[in-house]
């Protein structure tokens, strides 16, 4: 437990310190009650493994990939395209309100001719 | 049916990105047929906005570029929201559409029981294209085809006539270029009725220069799929 200190508190200062960001208010109630449990249970999951790192090589065994490593690898690669899809999601809609209010702005404000004919 | 040669009912759209050299004179020579004209200007950094409004076009303005399509449906809403308004047509402002294609579009929806009506090149010979660009156009529109039913023989014709009715069930979304696929969709969601009518696309050296480059169908199709 106590080998490789210093990566070891390094790492869990690095997910304490996300954990207090996400303990941030912002957002709609109930996704976002759902998304910070999740990322809570996962940064627990993080600091127990930091801790006793023995149980990601169990793991990987039980689920039938060979070593931890590769394991987490999968998990980085899992979360990294998760975040990427809801990051343009959230692109996508944050566009089409920006749309809705520039079209408000332009309809608001017409400019007219010089009447000469 | 009841001709209006003012045409006092029916207002021109015309989407405006930096084109202060032509779009004076595209406004102007429009105006002799169709007295509303609306330029929506995409957030142009040249003097286009001045250039409309010498032409005698009203012109709305995005505070930022948003695209062709972001302005067709702003300058909608805006001449949906005039008084009078009963039909709609969609021009260019390079000058590549002819406003007599434009008149006889309208006369078709004041005549004839359709909601929309679509400029297409290829059901006469007058346009010149280059056989590439047939090509692709060609398949757009197969695509097209299978995709929504509307069956068109010219994809991405910016020329368009709407009744109102057509005019507000339309609901353009996709802000850039993907917007001409978007309606035919649209029209095939909306039940609208449609029909085509032979256009002339005059490509000038102008509009050669500026142009739609055959990279955007590349463009087009991943703003359609990857939503």
């Amino acid at each position: 437990m106590f080998d490789q200190i210093i990566i070891k508190v390094l790492l869990i200062a690095a997910f304490v310190i996300f954990a207090l960001i996400l303990m941030k208010p912002g957002g709609s109630a109930r996704t976002q009650a759902i998304r910070t449990i999740t990322l809570l249970i996962l940064l627990a999951a993080a600091i127990y493994a930091i801790v006793f790192p023995a149980v990601i090589n169990d793991l990987a065994q039980a689920v039938g990939v060979g070593r931890g490593t590769d394991l987490l690898l999968y998990a980085f690669l899992i979360v990294f395209v998760a975040n990427a899809l809801t990051t343009v999601r959230k692109r996508r809609a944050q566009d089409a309100q920006i749309t809705q209010l520039a079209r408000q702005i332009a309809i608001r404000n017409p400019e007219f001719p010089e009447p000469t004919d | 049916m009841d001709r209006n040669p003012s045409n006092a009912d029916t207002w021109l759209v015309i989407p405006l990105y930096n084109e202060s050299s032509v779009v004076r004179d595209v406004v102007k020579d429009a105006r002799v047929t169709f007295p509303n004209i609306v330029c929506v200007d995409d957030g142009s950094t040249d003097a286009s906005v001045a250039e409309a409004l010498a032409g005698g076009a009203v012109v709305v303005r995005h505070p930022i570029n948003l695209g062709q399509g972001a302005a067709l449906q702003t300058g909608l809403e805006f001449a949906l929201g005039r008084p009078g308004a009963e039909y709609f047509v969609t021009f260019d402002s390079d000058g590549q559409h002819q406003v007599s294609d434009a008149l006889a579009m309208v006369e078709r929806l004041r005549a004839e029981p359709y909601d929309i009506i679509v400029g297409s090149r290829f059901l006469d010979g007058r346009t010149k294209a280059g056989a590439l660009k047939k090509v692709v156009l060609r398949m757009a529109v197969l695509f097209e085809r299978l995709s929504t039913g509307v069956r068109l023989t010219d994809a991405h014709n910016g020329l368009r006539a709407l009744n109102r009715h057509a005019a507000t069930s339309l609901r353009i979304h996709q802000n850039r270029m993907a917007h001409a696929s978007e309606i035919v969709a649209q029209i095939g969601e909306h039940k609208l009725r449609y029909a085509e009518q032979p256009v002339h696309i005059v490509y000038t050296d102008y509009s050669r220069a500026k142009g739609q480059s055959l990279w955007n169908s590349v463009n087009i199709l991943s703003e359609l799929f990857i939503k």
